[in-house]
């Protein structure tokens, strides 16, 4: 290990101290939250891919559904009907918080008005009720998977950060940090054994002098 | 905090999600759907994208990935899914612990 470079001096040696301390809890702490977040993905990802194997069945059988609907009509006829959506959908998004991580928290409200389809029905064919129908129904697990997907791929960069950091601490800034310590400490003892016996010369000069 | 969604997708068949409020929007190749998103990702809340088009736009989406709005999500399409969602969750995973944990049972 590389060792920083400062004087050896009282001085920088108590400096050092306490940086190690303070690094030795930050190293504590990191590694902790980590641990935890690393549990909490682990419940995250799993729901995650369940409910992602549900929406792409869901989700895919509605779209077929309305490309079917969609053969019976015309493209404009479509839109005229689909335009004006009053089966309105109001998305509540808030932030909630995950080991000190702002993601993202969402829900659905749905108003449903008196009329089930935004639309006349004697615009449309039943095919295209039928559509709205299971668009309407996987749209709420959508949004349930968008939220959990997001938290999973926020918790797994946060993860990524947090392991980076903590490996920085354990193998390069703690080991840096005692090697230091310890070279300052054996150059400071070097240096008052040199002095000490520089005095007993000096003293044993003295004597020989006045004799 | 009120939100809106949008679905950009590759053909027409994502018009039948406008009937339930979420505005559509169509992109026939991962080039436009790029600028589309681009244009429309601080409108938005949540945007989803047919898995045909997120495929070619991997670059674009992950750089949404740090904030937590917009949510950009792939749906798959009509013809289903061509297994980029559970791509994207498999590497979320290996990111994140360094391990599969999920699907090594699948592949046996």
């Amino acid at each position: 290990m590389s060792r920083i470079n400062v004087n050896p001096t009282r001085m920088e040696l108590k400096k050092l101290k306490s940086r190690l301390s303070t690094a030795k809890r930050g190293h504590k702490l990191l590694k902790d939250k980590t641990d935890e977040m690393v549990r909490r993905f682990s419940v995250i990802i799993r729901e995650n891919k369940n409910l992602r194997s549900e929406v792409e069945n869901d989700v895919s059988a509605a779209l077929a559904q309305f490309s079917v609907a969609r053969s019976f009509m015309s493209i404009q006829d479509i839109e005229l009907a689909f335009s004006m959506p009053n089966v309105s959908m109001e998305l509540e998004c808030g932030k909630a918080n995950i080991m000190n991580l702002a993601v993202p928290e969402l829900s659905l409200k749905e108003n449903r008005s008196e009329t089930k389809v935004p639309y006349a029905y004697s615009a449309v064919t039943s095919e295209a009720d039928y559509s709205v129908e299971l668009a309407g129904k996987v749209l709420n697990k959508l949004v349930r998977l968008a939220e959990v997907e997001k938290r999973a791929s926020m918790l797994a960069d946060e993860i990524e950060k947090g392991k980076r950091r903590v490996n920085a601490l354990e193998y390069v800034m703690i080991p840096n940090l005692e090697e230091t310590i310890k070279y300052i400490s054996m150059k400071l003892e070097e240096n008052d054994r040199s002095s000490r016996t520089r005095l007993m010369k000096v003293k044993s000069m003295i004597a020989a002098r006045e004799e | 905090m009120k939100g809106k969604m949008a679905i950009i997708g590759s053909d027409d068949s994502v018009f039948a999600f406008k009937a339930v409020g979420v505005d559509a929007y169509s992109a026939f190749s991962p080039e436009s759907a790029e600028s589309l998103l681009k244009k429309i990702a601080k409108e938005y809340q949540i945007i989803f994208i047919t898995d045909v088009l997120a495929k070619g736009m991997d670059e674009i989406i992950k750089r949404y990935l740090n904030s937590a709005y917009p949510v950009i999500i792939s749906v798959p399409s009509k013809n289903g899914s061509n297994g980029y969602g559970m791509e994207s969750i498999k590497a979320t995973m290996e990111k994140a612990l360094g391990v599969d944990i999920l699907f090594n049972k699948d592949n046996e």
